[in-house]
């Protein structure tokens, strides 16, 4: 195995520790990241929707982009550029944040999840790999969103991680600006939003990969595309990585426990565990990157993939306003029955919507 | 020689389009680009694929190689 590969690797594994230190100082059980948790409790926190368990302005997302700002204009790599089927990234990003949350959680939670020994994230694993293998045969006969021209000026690329920057300023200022009705900016009282690490550590978290994911082009799509395309498993290592980290540690303190149920932030509907992360590996194929390297992206410039961040948190604000968001499983208590939890009506119908739209998206943008 | 231009495509296009023209049988070949990261990814696949790989141009936003076998 070549240094590129030993590297990845250790970042990986890095970076799975990293998560479960996280959940350790705070943060709700198998969710040290998830990338579309995170920016829905940011869409939240923001009043872009009023689901009260689900509101926070989280500073590792912060931290993320951030992260890869300094990490690309260190190594000279951050450059301006955009304008590659912007709007219809938009979209793909909303359709990628409804699969997220019919499944609770992006392909970083799921590893994470995976690796606390949650069964339903096994069976969302098969279909991310559904997803990605869809937007391949895509790829294969031709899928191109266009090119990305490089800006003459840089400040395009700075909007995002300037916008973060307002964002950590609100979270730690915590403004009300409307106090007769409490907000914005909205925190949760309850629920997973609730739920946090101290500010340096879950900011400096995002910080750290934020730098480590920029290094080595992590991105969890990525590793199941390259190794159908060209069987390279270079990335592939990555997603082995946080896997195997978050796994031993989870083991070491306490946090294993196998089983489709009881299970934190998760449900046990199969075929929408499944076709959550279908629609998520199939519109991360097509974008290009899994939401983490979207925000990676962004941090290094490109605007095409700050948009996808920002379809994202509007799909958030969509999936809780439009009842679209899968509800987690809960044991039986006092007055209340126990529920398996998963999406309602709306949210399966806006599932498979999302499969139609984006599929209709890849057959649209064949080159020739 | 064969060129292909991948400038400004996203991850992975420009390995996909270097590949078809591998995949052609095609003994030598210049390609365009911009991002490092299509630059690391081209190359190697050129590598695996038995090419011998020469940059041409090697700035930080723009590249060039020169892939033969």
């Amino acid at each position: 195995m070549d240094r590129t590969k030993w590297y990845v690797l250790t970042v990986g594994l890095l970076i799975g520790a990293i998560a479960v230190t996280l959940v350790k100082l705070g943060n709700p059980p198998n969710m040290g990241f998830c990338i579309a948790c995170f920016e829905r409790d940011i869409a939240g926190a923001i009043g872009l929707h009023r689901a009260g368990v689900v509101q926070y302005m989280r500073p590792e997302i912060i931290g993320l982009v951030l992260g890869a700002l300094l990490a690309s204009l260190f190594a000279g790599e951050f450059k301006s550029r955009g304008g590659s089927a912007t709007f219809v990234r938009f979209i793909l990003g909303v359709f990628m944040m409804i699969g997220a949350l019919v499944f609770l959680g992006c392909p970083l939670r799921d590893v994470l999840r995976m690796a606390g020994g949650d069964y339903n994230a096994v069976v969302g694993f098969i279909g991310f790999i559904f997803g990605v293998g869809t937007g391949v045969f895509f790829l294969k006969r031709g899928f191109n969103l266009g090119r990305a021209e490089y800006s003459h000026s840089q400040a395009g690329g700075l909007a995002l991680p300037l916008i973060m920057v307002f964002f950590l300023f609100l979270l730690l200022k915590a403004t009300v600006f409307n106090p007769d009705a409490g907000g914005p900016i909205f925190f949760s009282a309850e629920g997973p939003g609730s739920m946090y690490a101290p500010l340096a550590f879950s900011l400096g978290a995002g910080l750290l990969v934020g730098i480590l994911a920029q290094r080595v082009r992590l991105c969890l799509s990525g590793g199941i595309r390259d190794f159908m395309l060209i069987r390279d498993n270079t990335l592939l290592l990555g997603f082995i990585g946080i896997f195997a980290g978050a796994l031993l540690l989870n083991i070491a303190l306490g946090f294993f426990q196998t089983g489709f149920a009881p299970q934190p932030v998760a449900h046990t509907m199969h075929l929408w565990n499944f076709l959550g992360l279908y629609l998520v590996g199939l519109a991360a194929t097509l974008l290009g990157g899994c939401p983490l390297r979207q925000l990676i992206l962004s941090g290094e410039g490109d605007t095409d993939a700050a948009t996808v961040v920002v379809g994202m948190i509007v799909g958030a604000a969509f999936c809780h306003n439009f009842m679209l968001a899968s509800g987690a499983m809960k044991a039986a208590a006092a007055g209340a029955a126990a529920s398996p939890g998963g999406p309602g009506i709306y949210g399966q119908i806006a599932c498979i919507v999302g499969i139609i739209v984006v599929a209709a998206i890849g057959f649209a943008f064949r080159e020739d | 020689m064969e060129k292909v231009d991948v400038r400004g495509l996203s991850c992975p296009m420009p390995v996909i389009k270097t590949k078809k023209l591998l995949d052609q049988g095609v003994k030598e070949l210049l390609v365009v680009g911009t991002s490092s990261v299509s630059k690391e990814n081209v190359s190697k696949l050129a590598r695996s694929s038995g090419y011998q790989v020469e940059m041409k141009v090697d700035a930080k936003n723009e590249w060039e190689m020169e892939l033969r076998k």
